[in-house]
């Protein structure tokens, strides 16, 4: 059975190093998209991505990272609208890159698909009102 | 067959007034012809809600005990800075203030979270704001410092005043070059990576009366959720702007100057709004009734998106370096279709004025006309016109000789 979840990695100084995100790919079959990272040397590193591929090898995947000693946490819907401060003027959807944020043809309004959103988070700061919030 | 003001106030007082807005209207006048809608409605109401820089208000927050002149001293609205050269208690504060700390763009783009915008959403949506003041100290006005939590329902008089809004038609943005840039027209991607575009379009006010026929001081509006009325031609107001066959102008044109009594105003139309590496503005909505005098006014009033042309201005050299090239142009028709086509490549479109809500504007001004509690105004005087030969000027620099 195929699965595709969202999971926030962090790594300790000393693991900033290591090949482990090629492991994960070569040795457990995982197809990856980079939503966001944040990898320097020498210091912790910080990663947000999407696994898929199988049950089975997303489970082992995870636990040679958990072995390893990389921090595991899963994303959830990281990302909300707040409806009372959302003006549907529509400064979001060309900085969408997934399409999650679209304007509605017939009504006009703009609407947030939260399954498409991969919380990369280029609508917070680009939403003139603000209404775009992160929840971690 | 030609009506006056007076005649449809007094359909209006009689709830027998036709009102559409501004979106009806054009289905109307293709089903029925110009002529038999013209006789038949009475006003058309229009709508815009945008991000307008040229937004402000003003204050008198009463005496204390003793006096304090703040006036030529500082005063601060939740740290952010009010303007005080006038009257003793009266402050004014702009929309795009910001706070003395704010980092601006020292780490570029900066987020420019809060702004004067903000604090005068906050005041409307009936908060109280921190009000921290210093002044130099008078014979008749004592004292120095002031520290205190502030209310609009205090206030002795809380004004709305906009010296431009409502522009008629602008610019749909670009950026040619090859790194992301951030504007007053939004974040635009690189190599045309996407246009926006900040009108209403066919709902705009200014696009639906485009020559000024009823539009004019003293004109009464819907204002940031109350009533207001036109004060004068807005800043920068430019009626001798390029127009199209159909005189409606293709580049930004008219303005307005509106003011209104803060008090009567709601947060959902008055928003503090943030421009990711540009800065705080507050974004307004303004509604204005147009009165179907005859056919002429009619017929500029049932103008389609597709019958409203701008002009596609590159943000990353012409517009900044003020140079007059364009890189084309295109209807709102398309603009709101999501793509227009530049250079034989598609480009996704975004808008920053929100649509739903200026139709929510136009909406609530026919209903506020058709319950008789808002009735229609002749303008006091009339906004100039193409005749005027008004038209925008820019700076000429002379160089300034340091004396020895």
């Amino acid at each position: 059975m195929a699965i595709r979840k969202r999971v926030v990695l962090q790594f300790p100084t000393r693991m900033v190093e290591q090949p482990i995100i090629y492991h994960l790919v070569k040795d457990y079959d995982l197809v990856l998209n980079v939503l966001k990272a944040s990898v320097t040397p020498r210091e912790e590193g910080l990663m947000v991505l999407e696994l898929s591929g199988a049950r089975k090898d997303y489970e082992r995947g995870i636990k040679y990272l958990q072995d390893t000693g990389v921090k595991i946490q899963s994303l959830g819907q990281d990302i909300r609208r707040n409806e009372e401060r959302c003006t549907h003027c529509g400064a979001c959807v060309t900085v969408c890159p997934t399409g999650a944020l679209f304007v509605d043809h017939k009504t006009k309004m703009v609407n947030f698909d939260a399954t498409r959103c991969t919380a990369c988070e280029l609508c917070v700061l680009a939403c003139p009102p603000r209404a775009m919030e992160v929840y971690l | 067959m030609a009506k006056t003001v007076a005649e449809i106030n007094e359909k209006i007082r009689q709830g027998k007034a036709v009102v559409v807005n501004a979106e009806e209207i054009i289905d109307l006048v293709a089903k029925k012809g110009i002529e038999k809608a013209a006789r038949e409605v009475d006003v058309v109401t229009t709508g815009t809600f945008g991000p307008m820089c040229g937004s402000s208000a003003y204050f008198n927050l009463g005496h204390t005990k003793p006096r304090i002149k703040l006036g030529g001293g500082r005063v601060y609205l939740n740290d952010v800075p009010a303007y005080t050269g006038v009257a003793a208690v009266d402050i004014l504060l702009g929309a795009t203030a910001m706070p003395d700390d704010d980092p601006r763009n020292r780490q570029h783009p900066g987020p420019f979270n809060y702004g004067g915008g903000h604090v005068i959403e906050a005041l409307v949506a009936g908060k109280d704001v921190k009000l921290v003041a210093a002044a130099y100290g008078t014979d008749c006005y004592p004292r120095k410092k002031l520290e205190t939590w502030i209310n609009l329902k205090d206030m002795n008089d809380a004004v709305l005043f906009n010296m431009r809004n409502a522009y008629q038609n602008y610019n749909v943005a670009v950026n040619a070059s090859d790194k992301t840039i951030y504007t007053y027209m939004g974040v635009l991607k690189p190599r045309i990576g996407n246009a926006n575009y900040c009108s209403a379009g066919q709902l705009s006010p200014l696009l639906n009366d485009s020559h000024y026929m009823t539009i004019g001081i003293g004109t009464r509006i819907f204002l940031g959720g109350g009533v207001g009325y036109v004060a004068w031609q807005g800043t920068q107001h430019n009626p001798t702007s390029p127009r199209g066959d159909n005189g409606v102008p293709t580049r930004g044109a008219g303005t307005l100057a509106v003011i209104g009594d803060l008090k009567g105003m709601s947060p959902r139309f008055l928003v503090g709004t943030s421009m990711l590496g540009y800065g705080a503005t507050m974004t307004v909505g303004i509604g204005v009734p147009i009165p179907v005098l005859n056919e002429d006014i009619l017929r500029n009033a049932s103008v389609r998106d597709d019958e409203i042309i701008a002009a596609i201005v590159d943000y990353s050299s012409a517009y900044p370096q003020r140079e007059p090239d364009i890189v084309g142009e295109v209807s709102y028709g398309e603009l709101r279709s999501g793509r227009i086509v530049i250079d034989g490549k598609q480009v996704p479109t975004a808008s920053l004025s929100s649509y739903p809500r200026a139709l929510e504007i136009a909406e609530k001004l026919k209903d506020w006309i058709v319950k008789g509690e808002f009735l229609l105004t002749e303008p006091v005087a009339p906004l100039p016109g193409v005749e005027s030969g008004v038209s925008v000027k820019p700076l000429v620099e002379r160089p300034i000789e340091e004396e020895e």
